[in-house]
């Protein structure tokens, strides 16, 4: 463990380095833009905009950087050979999948986390104070940290075995099938045979369930997320990253380095 | 007698091609080989011979189809092993956001060191390897030389057993070489094993206790460079100098060089040799023995295996 926490700080430090964080000056020129445009032509409704539009942009610019950064932690690795290096030290190859899965996850989470401070700071602005309710606005920046984390799992596993173009396609196209999961667990049975019902239903659980992590309409009125979902949210994305890590590091620890 | 640090038995690789992989290349046939603890062994070949086949099997980048190897005694599939080797890859590439002194504080974490052992350690290869003026600048604006300076520091640090270099003079100046041979002399001075890969002969003669020669995917040859090669290839020198023109079809065969020549002949035709030249006017100046160097020997066995490729193309024609 102590060896995937060496290569976690190392992914951290190389995403610093490359400057994944300036995308924060971009989220706060759109904040600072909304904070202005917002008291002009919006009357009542001020928390529900800043809310979606801060939230959306939290998620739309998690998402990018989980992709294609996540996509690129092995197939950088591999294409500029810096892992030959790596693995002939007593590092296991899981160790090192473990550390670059743990090192994203810990830029995302500073990176949301920023972008979480700077919501906060435009409701002060447009609100003058900020309510017991808005902390249901840091539980959905939770949840999108989440789906963020489940993303990068899925972006290491796909680049383990295919290539980054098709790894970045599968991530994505994983992410939206996994936004409409509820309606193919749903899907009327008197449409289909019950084999095929049956086989759309177990699909329905076997895919990222994303749905779950969006409570972006309750934070935006300021109504409560209930405490059973976050713990939910939580012990699901675990063991969904777990599963996939560990199908992950089935694939690499078998992979011939060219 | 040592013990062995590297055992290799009947290791082979072959790599799948074609639209189904049903297609097959060997890589590496069959390779049986030793490398006592202590020595300096060179491994060479062309590009393409399978040296860095073998040496990615040994450190765990690629997995052999067939056969297997233990280094100090250990299955090369232990990782713990690795605590125990150093290894430079070919044409190393580190990441390139880090100086040199971050990326070798890198590397010294996976080993058991404490911090000031880290940094002391550190300052020191930078120091062996020179680049202790660059400690602080970011790989990305080094040099190629200087790169292959960082991955042999980085394959040292530790202080290993065995250390593998694959091509560790690759991209190097002659100074770079010389220094690098004088870091290889210094590990074998202090008892570790060092096996490295290398197509510069010059380099492997002057280095190595034993080489082993691998063409084509296959072991040609072990042995000490001078052992190897006297086994092979003799011959005599016959320096003489000519006055006038001759039609004599040995002078024909000579190379002149000035107003002297040199015939190379076998050992059992070298008295009818100088009678035939003494028959058409030469004056012989010396005769010599020629020992052939690593370089014909490898470069026979390259021309044998081209050959061979050859025939077996035509063959499949």
């Amino acid at each position: 463990m102590r060896r995937a926490g060496v290569v976690a700080w190392n992914t951290f430090r190389e995403a610093v380095r490359d400057r994944v964080l300036y995308n924060l000056v971009f989220f706060a020129l759109l904040m600072m833009a909304a904070a202005i445009a917002v008291g002009q032509i919006s009357i009542g409704i001020e928390q529900t905009v800043i809310v979606s539009l801060g939230l959306s942009a939290i998620s739309v610019i998690g998402l990018l950087i989980s992709v294609f950064i996540g996509v690129a932690l092995v197939s950088k690795e591999l294409d500029k050979r810096t892992l030959y290096a790596l693995l002939a030290k007593p590092v296991r190859r899981w160790e090192f999948l473990l550390g670059k899965f743990a090192g994203l996850v810990l830029t995302l989470a500073v990176n949301t986390a920023a972008m979480a401070v700077g919501l906060l700071l435009v409701m002060i602005y447009v609100k003058h104070t900020l309510e017991r309710s808005d902390a249901s606005v840091l539980v959905a920046v939770y949840f999108i940290l989440l789906k963020l984390a489940l993303i990068v799992a899925l972006a290491l596993l796909f680049s383990c075995f295919t290539t980054p173009l098709l790894a970045i396609l599968f991530t994505v196209g994983l992410y939206v099938v996994g936004l409409y999961v509820l309606e193919l667990r749903n899907l009327p049975a008197e449409v289909m045979s019950p084999a095929a019902a049956a086989f759309t239903r177990g699909l329905s659980y076997l895919l990222p369930n994303f749905e779950n992590f969006n409570v972006m309409a309750l934070a935006a009125h300021g109504r409560a997320v209930p405490g059973a979902l976050i713990l939910q949210n939580t012990m699901y994305t675990v063991i969904y990253c777990a599963m996939v890590l560990t199908a992950a590091a089935a694939v690499f620890s078998r992979k011939n380095l060219k | 007698m040592p013990g062995l640090a590297i055992e290799i038995e009947n290791l082979t690789k072959e790599y799948p091609f074609g639209f189904l992989h049903l297609k097959k290349k060997t890589s590496l046939e069959g390779l049986n080989m030793q490398v006592q603890t202590g020595e300096v062994f060179g491994f060479i070949g062309p590009n393409g011979a399978g040296k860095s086949t073998t040496i990615k099997l040994l450190m765990g980048l690629i997995f052999p189809t067939a056969g297997d190897a233990r280094i100090l005694s250990k299955p090369i599939s232990d990782v713990e092993m690795h605590r125990e080797i150093g290894y430079l890859p070919e044409q190393p590439y580190f990441y390139d956001y880090l100086t040199a002194a971050e990326v070798l504080d890198y590397f010294a974490r996976f080993h058991d060191l404490t911090a000031a052992d880290r940094k002391e350690r550190v300052e020191r290869m930078l120091k062996k390897v020179g680049l202790e003026t660059a400690r602080k600048i970011q790989l990305r604006k080094y040099s190629k030389g200087m790169l292959q300076r960082v991955g042999l520091a980085q394959a040292i640090l530790h202080d290993p057993k065995v250390v593998i270099l694959d091509e560790p003079m690759s991209g190097l100046d002659p100074v770079g070489r010389r220094e690098v041979r004088d870091i290889i002399l210094e590990l074998k001075k202090d008892g570790k094993t060092v096996m490295f890969s290398t197509h510069i002969l010059s380099d492997a003669e002057m280095l190595c206790d034993r080489v082993g020669v691998i063409v084509g995917g296959k072991l040609r040859g072990v042995g000490a460079p001078g052992t190897l090669v006297d086994m092979k290839t003799q011959g005599m020198e016959i320096l003489f100098e000519l006055a006038g023109t001759s039609n004599a079809p040995l002078v024909a065969k000579a190379t002149c060089t000035g107003d002297r020549y040199r015939l190379q002949v076998a050992e059992e035709e070298l008295y009818n040799a100088i009678e035939q030249l003494r028959a058409a006017g030469a004056r012989i100046l010396s005769v010599s023995q020629v020992k052939a160097s690593l370089e014909e020997f490898f470069m026979n066995l390259v021309a044998a295996d081209r050959a061979q490729a050859s025939a077996v193309e035509v063959s499949g024609k």
